[in-house]
Parts: C-alpha cells; sequence; structure tokens
C-alpha cells in the first residue's frame, strides 16, 4: 500500500552514519538513499529505534544537511547473480571499477551506481530441463558459456515448496534480462526466470542436499602449506601476521597458484597498490590449470582502505556470496579476504557511532559471532543434483601490533581448520613464507603421510631447542650429534620451508614434486653423519644446501634437475656413516 | 547573505554547539566575538544542534559569540602561485605576503579508483645506499619514517626530498618545533629548491586542531599539480601529532576509544591521507615521505601500528642508521630487477648474513668462544655498518652494490653465501684480489 511513499527526512549526521525520521515503515537491513542535492547516496538501516533509523551510509556523507530527504527501497543489500561476473572488478557494493572509471575518470564519484553485469550482452544458451520437470531451488536449468565453464543457469535460490517447469527457451542466443524460463507451484503461482538474480548479501545460498567433511587438500604449490600446514578443498584457513611479515605476497602467491576452479579476491580496507597488481598482472599470467589468463577464473572485490568505510563491511559478504553462486555450478571456488581485520574495524567504528556497549579493544560484543558465521559460509557440498561444490575461504588478518592475543585473531582462530601465523622473526631473517613451523597447526591432512611429516617436525622441533640451549651454554658446550641436528632443521628451513615467491620453477611446486622433493629432504633426516668437528660439520651443511637449493631453481623434466639430483646423493654419500 | 546565529549552547574542549538551520555536514563557519575570530568546522548534527570543532581553539569563545556558516567545506588554494609560500594549518600565509585565492578546491577529495591505478615502476634514487639497494624508495609509494625522538629524522627527510628528483615538494607539518621549521625553511632555501616547494607549517605552539587541516591541505595540492603532469614528493612530519590530535577531537566528542585512547577510525583516518600517493596514468605522481615517531621505541604503538598495515613499508631510524630489519619497501620488487642483476642478490644476501652477524654478537656478548665462521661474520657485520649502512654515505646504486661484492669477498668464501652457483661465477669478485688481501 504504502511502497511508494516510503521515504523520511535526515534528523542527525555523525561521520557516515545518519538518523533518519521515517513515514511509514521500514524493515532492519534494507537499503535506502539519502538525497543531497543531485546525488543519491546508497545507505543501509542498521537500527531502528521509535520512528527513527540509524544508517550506515556507503558513501562520504559530507554537505548532507538536517531535513533533507531519503528513500526507502525495501530490498535488503544484494549482489547480481549471472553469467559475466568473471574477469570482472567491483568494489564492495559490487559497482564495476571499470566503468566507473571509463564514466567518472581517475576519481571515484559518490553517489554513481552501475549495473554489475552487460546487459547487452547475448549468452548462447543450451537447456537442461523440459517443460514439467520438477524444479528445486539452485536446480540447473540450462547453461551458457562462461570463459573456460558452462555458466548454469539455475532455478532461483529462494524457491520454496514443489515447483514444476511450465516452459523453457529452446537454445539460441538471449540477452541477461530475457525470460528463458517460466515455473509454477501447486497453489497455480507463476514465476519468470531470467538469467540473472539477485541474493542478499548476508544471507548464505543454501540451495544444496548437504555439507560434507572437508578431506581432500587444496593444492597451493607452497611447500610449508601444502607438505606440513595443509588446506582441504572447502576447508578455512586464516593467515594472522604482523605487517611486513609477509601476508600480501602469500595471498598474491595462493591467489596465483592454488588449484581452484575460480578464485575471488576481495581486498577489503587494504592498500590500493596491491590490488593493482592484481588488476594489471592477471590479465596477461596463464594459468597454468587451462592455458588461458588467471584473471578469466577470477573476480575482483576492491574496496580499499580509503574508500567508504562501510561498503567495506559489505565487501566480505558481497565475495562470499559471489563464492557461493560458483560453487552451486559444482565448482571448487576459493576466497581470499585481505584483511578480515579491516573488515573488523568497520564493524567497530559502526558500533562505535551506535554507541553500543563495547566488548574487548571496543569491538562490538557480537564480533565473534559475526566472524563465525562468514567462515561457516566456506564449505564443501552435494548438490540437489549430487554433483559436488565447494568454497574456501582464506582470511588474511592484521592483529594489532602483531599480537596474536587480539580479539579478531582469537574468534577467527575458534572458527579456522589451520592457522598458518606470519612471524616478524621469520620475516626479519627473510625466510619466506614467513610461516611458523612450529607455532602454525592444521586439522586437514595433507599431501604428504602424517609419519613422513613427522620425522620433519621432529628435527624442526629438537633444533629450535638446540639452537634455543646454544644461545645459553654456547656452540662449544653443545655436542656433535645435537649440533648435527641443529644444522638438519636449518636444512629443512632453508631448502624446503622456505620458497622464493618470485622464481618461476620455486614459487610454484606442484604435488608431484613436493613429495619428490620431500622424499630425498627426509633421506637427509635420516642419514648418520660423521665429522670430525663442527665447522666441518657447517661447512657440508652450507655445501649440500647451496646444491638443494640449485635444484630448487630447476625444472623438473630438466636434464639439470636430474644432474643436481646425482650430485646430491654424492653429497649424501660423501660424509654418510659407514 | 547568510544568517548569523547568535546561540552557542555548549562549549567542550574545542568543540561548541549551536543551534541552527540548514548546515551541511563538513561545512565551515566562521566563530566570531569580542576575543577574535577562528573558522570551525561542523563535525556533528543531530536535530537542530550543530557540533563545529574550532580551529583556533575554544579559549575565549563567549555563548553569545556570533557563528556564520560559510555554505562550503575547507578549501585551499591550488595555483602556480603557491611555489615558494609557506603557509600555517589554515592556510593562511606565514611569510609575510599577500594570501592567495585563486583556484580553490575543496580539501578530502574523492578517492582515486582502483581500476585507473597503474603498477609504480619508477625507481626513486636517493643516494643512500640503505635505501637505492634495500629498500628501494619508488615513484608514487607511501613510506613513513619511524624513529624515537632524538633521532635526525626531519634531516633525513630533507636529505631524501633534496636529493630525489621531482618537480616539486610540497610539505606538510605538523605540531614541529619552531626550530624543526626554521630548519626545512632554510635548509630548502639554501639548496635552491624553495622556489619548487609549498610549506604549510603547524607548529607545536599552534592551535590543535589546526594540526587536524595540514595533510588535507598538503595533499589536495599535490593531487593538483599531479594532475598537471608534475612528479609531487609530500612530506610529513610528524603524523603521530596529527593522529594525537585526532584522539583529542574524538575524546572530547565522548567516543568511545578504541586503543590508548585512540578512536576506532584512526585506520582509516590515517588510510585516507596516504592512499592519495598514486601514479597517474598519463600524468604526474603523488609520492608519500612522513614521520611517524614511536612513542617510547614501540612499533606496537597504535599509530605506528595502523600506519605501517596502511603503507608500503618503512624506514626504520635507529641510532642515527636505517635498520635493516624493521625497515622495508614493500614496491621494490617492482624496479629492483631492472636496476642491475646482481641488485637483488646483493640486497637478500647481505641482510641474511647481517641477521646472523647480529647473533654472533650476541653469542660474543655472552662470553662464548668465537668460531672460525662467527670471526668472519664479525668481520663482515662491522664492515657492513661502516661502508654502507652509515647514513654519511653517499654514493649512487651501481657504486654501492660494488661495494658490497667487495665487502663479501673481503669477508667470506662463495660457497658461505648461499648464493646460487651461476650467479657467484657471473658477480663474485675476481679471486686474485682477495688472495693478495688475505695474505
Amino acid at each position: 500500500m504504502q511502497e511508494d511513499t516510503n521515504t523520511g527526512r535526515v534528523v542527525g549526521v555523525n561521520g557516515n552514519m545518519i538518523t533518519v525520521e521515517f513515514d511509514t515503515q521500514v524493515t532492519q537491513n534494507e537499503v535506502a538513499y539519502a538525497l543531497v542535492e543531485e546525488e543519491r547516496l546508497k545507505c543501509e538501516v542498521i537500527r531502528v529505534r521509535g520512528r527513527r533509523a540509524d544508517l550506515q551510509v556507503f558513501e562520504n556523507t559530507a554537505g548532507l544537511k538536517v531535513g533533507n530527504s531519503v528513500e526507502f527501497t525495501d530490498e535488503l543489500l544484494s549482489v547480481e547473480l549471472g553469467p559475466g561476473l568473471l574477469t570482472r572488478v567491483f568494489d564492495g557494493l559490487q559497482n564495476p571499477l571499470n566503468l566507473l572509471a571509463e564514466k567518472t575518470g581517475f576519481f571515484l564519484k559518490r553517489g554513481v551506481y552501475l549495473p554489475s553485469l552487460d546487459y547487452d550482452k547475448e549468452w548462447e544458451f543450451t537447456p537442461l530441463l523440459k517443460p514439467k520437470q520438477k524444479v528445486m531451488a539452485g536446480d540447473w536449468l540450462g547453461h551458457v558459456p562462461e570463459g573456460i565453464f558452462k555458466h548454469y543457469i539455475m532455478a532461483p535460490f529462494d524457491l520454496r515448496g514443489d515447483w514444476e517447469l511450465v516452459s523453457i527457451e529452446s537454445a539460441g542466443k538471449f540477452k541477461l534480462a530475457d525470460v528463458i524460463a517460466v515455473i509454477r507451484n501447486n497453489k497455480g503461482e507463476k514465476r519468470k526466470i531470467t538469467m540473472v538474480q539477485n541474493w542478499p548479501v548476508k544471507n548464505p545460498i543454501n540451495a544444496y542436499k548437504e555439507k560434507l567433511l572437508p578431506t581432500e587438500p587444496l593444492i597451493t604449490k607452497q611447500r610449508i602449506i601444502d607438505t606440513f600446514f595443509p588446506v582441504a578443498i572447502g576447508g578455512t584457513f586464516c593467515t594472522p601476521g604482523p605487517f611486513g611479515a609477509g601476508k600480501t605476497v602469500l595471498q598474491h602467491a595462493l591467489s596465483q597458484y592454488t588449484e581452484a576452479d575460480v578464485v575471488i579476491i576481495a581486498a577489503c580496507g587494504e592498500r590500493a597498490g596491491e590490488v593493482v597488481e592484481i588488476l594489471r598482472e592477471f590479465p596477461h599470467l596463464e594459468d597454468p590449470r587451462t592455458g588461458r589468463t588467471l584473471i578469466d577464473r577470477s573476480i575482483i572485490i576492491c574496496n580499499t582502505s580509503s574508500m567508504p568505510v562501510a561498503a567495506r563491511e559489505a565487501s566480505v559478504y558481497t565475495a562470499v556470496t559471489l563464492a557461493e553462486y560458483y560453487r552451486q555450478m559444482g565448482l571448487n571456488s576459493l576466497l581470499l579476504a585481505d584483511s578480515t581485520s579491516r573488515w573488523a574495524q568497520a564493524l567497530r567504528e559502526v558500533s562505535g557511532r551506535l554507541e553500543e556497549i563495547p566488548g574487548e579493544e571496543a569491538f562490538p560484543a557480537y564480533l565473534e559471532s559475526l566472524i563465525a558465521g562468514f567462515y561457516e559460509r566456506a564449505g564443501l557440498v552435494r548438490l540437489n543434483n549430487k554433483e559436488i561444490g565447494s568454497v574456501t575461504i582464506g582470511g588474511a588478518v592484521s592483529p594489532a601490533g602483531g599480537n596474536f592475543e587480539e580479539p579478531v585473531t582469537q574468534a577467527t582462530l575458534k572458527v579456522v581448520g589451520s592457522f598458518l601465523g606470519l612471524s616478524r622473526e621469520r620475516s626479519d631473517a627473510r625466510r619466506f613464507p614467513a610461516i611458523h613451523p612450529l607455532e602454525s597447526w592444521s586439522h586437514y591432512s595433507g599431501i604428504v603421510d602424517t609419519a613422513q611429516v613427522d620425522i620433519a617436525r621432529k628435527v624442526l622441533r629438537q633444533g629450535n631447542e638446540i639452537n634455543q640451549m646454544m644461545k645459553v651454554v654456547g656452540e662449544e658446550g653443545t655436542n656433535i650429534s645435537d649440533f648435527i641436528t641443529y644444522l638438519k632443521s636449518e636444512f629443512i628451513d632453508y631448502v624446503y620451508l622456505q620458497q622464493n615467491t618470485f622464481d618461476q620453477i620455486d614459487g610454484a611446486s606442484d604435488k608431484e614434486r613436493q613429495q619428490y622433493v620431500y622424499t630425498k629432504v627426509v633421506s637427509v633426516l635420516e642419514t648418520t653423519f660423521d665429522f670430525e668437528d663442527k665447522d666441518k660439520a657447517r661447512r657440508y651443511f652450507l655445501e649440500l644446501r647451496q646444491v638443494f637449493v640449485d635444484w630448487n631453481y630447476a625444472a623438473m623434466d630438466s636434464d639439470e634437475f636430474k644432474r643436481l639430483e646425482a650430485a646430491i646423493d654424492e653429497k649424501i654419500k660423501e660424509s654418510r656413516h659407514a | 547573505m547568510r544568517k548569523v546565529y547568535h546561540r552557542i549552547i555548549q562549549i567542550a574542549g574545542n568543540v561548541i554547539t549551536v543551534e541552527a538551520d540548514n548546515v551541511g555536514y563538513n561545512d565551515l563557519a566562521e566563530v566570531s566575538g569580542s576575543r577574535g575570530s577562528s573558522l570551525a568546522q561542523v563535525i556533528r548534527l543531530q536535530d537542530n544542534k550543530v557540533s563545529l570543532q574550532v580551529f583556533a581553539g575554544s579559549r575565549g569563545i563567549s555563548t553569545n559569540d556570533q557563528v556564520r556558516f560559510l555554505g562550503h567545506r575547507m578549501q585551499v588554494s591550488t595555483s602556480e602561485n603557491l611555489l615558494g609560500r609557506i603557509f600555517n594549518g589554515r592556510g593562511v600565509p606565514r611569510d609575510g605576503r599577500p594570501a592567495v585565492n585563486e583556484d580553490l578546491v575543496e580539501t578530502g577529495g574523492p578517492s582515486v579508483n582502483p581500476a585507473k591505478r597503474i603498477i609504480p615502476r619508477n625507481m626513486i634514487r636517493t643516494g643512500i645506499p640503505m635505501i637505492d639497494v634495500f629498500n628501494t624508495l619508488v615513484e608514487s609509494q607511501k613510506l613513513p619514517i619511524f624513529s624515537v625522538a632524538g633521532e635526525p629524522y626531519n634531516r633525513l627527510l630533507a636529505r631524501i626530498a633534496l636529493q630525489a628528483e621531482v618537480d616539486v615538494i610540497v610539505l606538510g607539518g605538523m605540531g614541529l618545533k619552531y626550530d624543526d621549521y626554521l630548519f626545512f625553511r632554510n635548509t630548502l632555501d639554501e639548496q635552491g629548491a624553495l622556489a619548487h616547494s609549498v610549506m604549510f607549517v603547524h607548529t607545536a605552539a599552534d592551535p590543535t586542531v589546526e594540526c587536524l587541516l595540514v595533510p588535507d591541505m598538503a595533499l589536495a595540492v599535490a593531487e593538483t599539480y599531479a594532475l598537471q603532469d608534475k612528479r609531487v614528493l609530500v612530506l610529513l612530519s610528524d603524523m603521530t601529532n596529527f593522529a594525537d590530535a585526532l584522539k583529542e577531537i574524538a575524546i572530547t566528542m565522548e567516543q568511545i576509544p578504541s586503543n590508548r585512547g585512540y578512536p576506532g577510525d584512526l585506520y582509516s583516518q590515517l588510510a585516507a591521507r596516504y592512499e592519495k600517493a598514486v601514479d597517474f596514468e598519463g600524468s604526474g605522481s603523488i609520492t608519500i615521505l612522513a614521520v611517524t615517531t614511536m612513542p617510547g621505541d614501540d612499533v606496537t604503538h597504535p599509530v605506528p601500528d595502523n600506519t605501517g598495515y596502511i603503507t608500503e613499508g618503512q624506514f626504520y631510524l635507529k641510532n642515527q642508521r636505517i635498520e635493516p630489519f624493521g625497515s622495508l619497501s614493500r614496491l621494490k620488487q617492482l624496479v629492483n630487477s631492472k636496476t642491475r642483476d646482481d641488485h637483488r642478490i646483493i640486497m637478500d644476501t647481505m641482510i641474511r648474513l647481517y641477521a646472523d652477524y647480529r647473533e654472533t654478537i650476541e653469542k660474543q656478548s655472552m662470553g662464548f668462544s668465537m668460531s672460525e665462521w662467527d670471526h668472519k661474520l664479525l668481520k663482515y657485520g662491522e664492515k657492513f655498518e661502516s661502508d654502507l649502512m652509515d647514513l654519511s654515505v653517499n654514493i649512487p646504486l651501481e657504486e654501492a652494490l660494488d661495494r658490497g661484492w667487495q665487502i663479501l669477498a673481503d669477508c667470506i668464501d662463495p660457497a658461505e653465501s648461499g648464493i646460487k652457483t651461476d650467479l657467484i661465477k657471473e658477480f663474485w669478485p675476481k679471486t686474485e684480489e682477495k688472495d693478495t688481501a688475505d695474505k
């Protein structure tokens, strides 16, 4: 009745939060627009008290006045889902940044919103179902080609009850907004289906049969991850670390090399420069799995630190919703969110403006449940048609002062399956990736047998203890066999845990190579060596390390690889205990 | 004719509240009374109550002073005539010359569309090996100098500014000691750089709120020049004072503090400034070098901590040296592959060995016996510190790289360096030199 007249007036402005007196009704989390001069600023209702609602504004609020009118839309904050999402770069509200740039130039002009998808493009549609067939939420009605994939056109995810297909278009070219099918339920209600659907970002898409236990490792080509702290397909992991410990470089490596079908990169409140590297490089980097470029399997959500804070909060939800959408097509999607701490800070800013009673470090009391809810959107699922799809979530965390005791890190550790803790100590020593081999953990199983991994773990642990002890009693107070254990732990660190991400070969080590090289590393660890004195032992391991590092830089099918392997074997024999 | 309001209903800290209508958020107002007048900015609207932060501070403001709203936000002139001029935190000339009022733009403009950014590609040469070799400065980078009080950070800032090849220098001084202000002015003047510099200086004695305006004005000017195809270097000193001013206002406004009294949006506030660093495709660029003093040499203090997450690295100034461990240039990888083939090897190897040297120093100080390797490291570390790390060393990158190889060759054997064999063959200084040196 009052749909068209749902308006209000601004009565207060405080930073990016406005208070609005509304005329009729509002819905929590509905989208509204505040009108200032010629501009329409997007906002979201976040609290209602009496006749007044508090709205967070996704734009700079400068110039807003008491008395400015506000239009409510009665729609929750949503994203558009349909073919053509891949390769695109969006802001946190799914505005296409490239198209905005064409329109507004170097700078982001506030109040300019563009459609997320191209509604003029024609897609080659192939139907999969026939009229009279039953339809459930998320069922594949047909498909269009999108880059390397069949992009399935699915029944709306919000369908409830029994529906059947009334009609469906036969194969042909269609635009996104064209009706390609009509469905009807047992009450006789009809619904038209196009190739695009909207979904509220803060609700998980749950049009699947069941969630499964993630077991299979997701190959990241990073040795320390795949061998020591694996991530499962459909699992979750976090990479907390102080600034300068290499979080971003690690995230880049993961976004390039991980064997996922679709990679969604959410640059949430971080440096714009980092996204630019991805934006400019991905179109030129080859994806070894498909032979196409990396951008063909990527979507970039980019709400960098100087962009509006409220949209930063939305950006992680936008990203995970897109990941879920591709999961519904039976694909494995990987979401890399950098950084979830900035998202938490956005929550904190809003909470502060709402004058809520603060929790630890002024973060809101509901921080933990929001973080848990976000990571729980990951998972391996069996779809209604028995296909398997997954969302894997990796979140970077930027703890204040590099202290992992802070609320965001702690809340994250409670819900993730793998913890890749980056350490300042290792990054200062230029040991990259700076994932701490003794403090990190993973609940998932990796590509190497656990018993084998434990051999190296044990040496690393012992080596660390001996190193600590040597700091107290000195090298002369350490016996040679302990000293050799220490050298072995340094050896595995240099030749296996460390990896040069900027080198084409060393930067990405596939499963077979890791298994092969790891066996060789273990053979060194298990060898008993004879040395006259410690200086000889040190020199020997330095030389062995040298050959091994060279080996890591050689392509696996090259002659160089074979030659160096022989040199390593020779070297091992040289000082082996008879 | 704009309406004048006479009823100030609250004065708390540097924030006053008046009852007024039709006022835009962040608009400016002029507050005037018998004890003088000041600009003020709207920081909260609630019904008909308007809260303003008064730039000159609230001391001497009376409840019946006049408040006149100007109907626009903070503006700054961006004309060519700014070059060679010095202004205070409100944009009023400090050098006794007439005010500049052409080409006004609003400060704190929108952020650059990430899709329009390009990957930085030009190295800025400084002649300081610890920067050029180990943590290369890149055009359009934003980098702070982390430092404790007493270190020569302003000298370092000035030296980099003078040696860097840029078209315009914009200096934003926040809470500068008057001596430091004079130092910057005189140094730029003596070196003939004042003519292509603009200075916005808020000294420690000026009202706190004015400190908040300095970065925005400096960056608005820089942005305009950069869009006119100029390479602009912005120097900001000291950003900790800026953060402290933010804290003061936030507490006055009864905002819930997050960490050590700083407001929860400290990160966003700092980022909004630092992210102005940019390389405009087909036009100029903005590079930002800032000083962040660390209270108590504590890098986990909220200001350096938040800064570190925003900036593209940091130079860590300690004991009159740029520390190799705390320091980092995140963009160095983009340029140091194009300088000389051995740049990265020298960079990685020397730092790794220096870390070992530090461990050896620790061992030595605890009285442990030194192995042959330890002695080599000690020699190496001392040579590194005196020949490259010292701030007085002023040599081009190429010479610094050669010097690096020489230090390595003088102190250790090639096999101990951990460098790939083929690279050793290519770059390691020829052995006959070493043999004679040994004898």
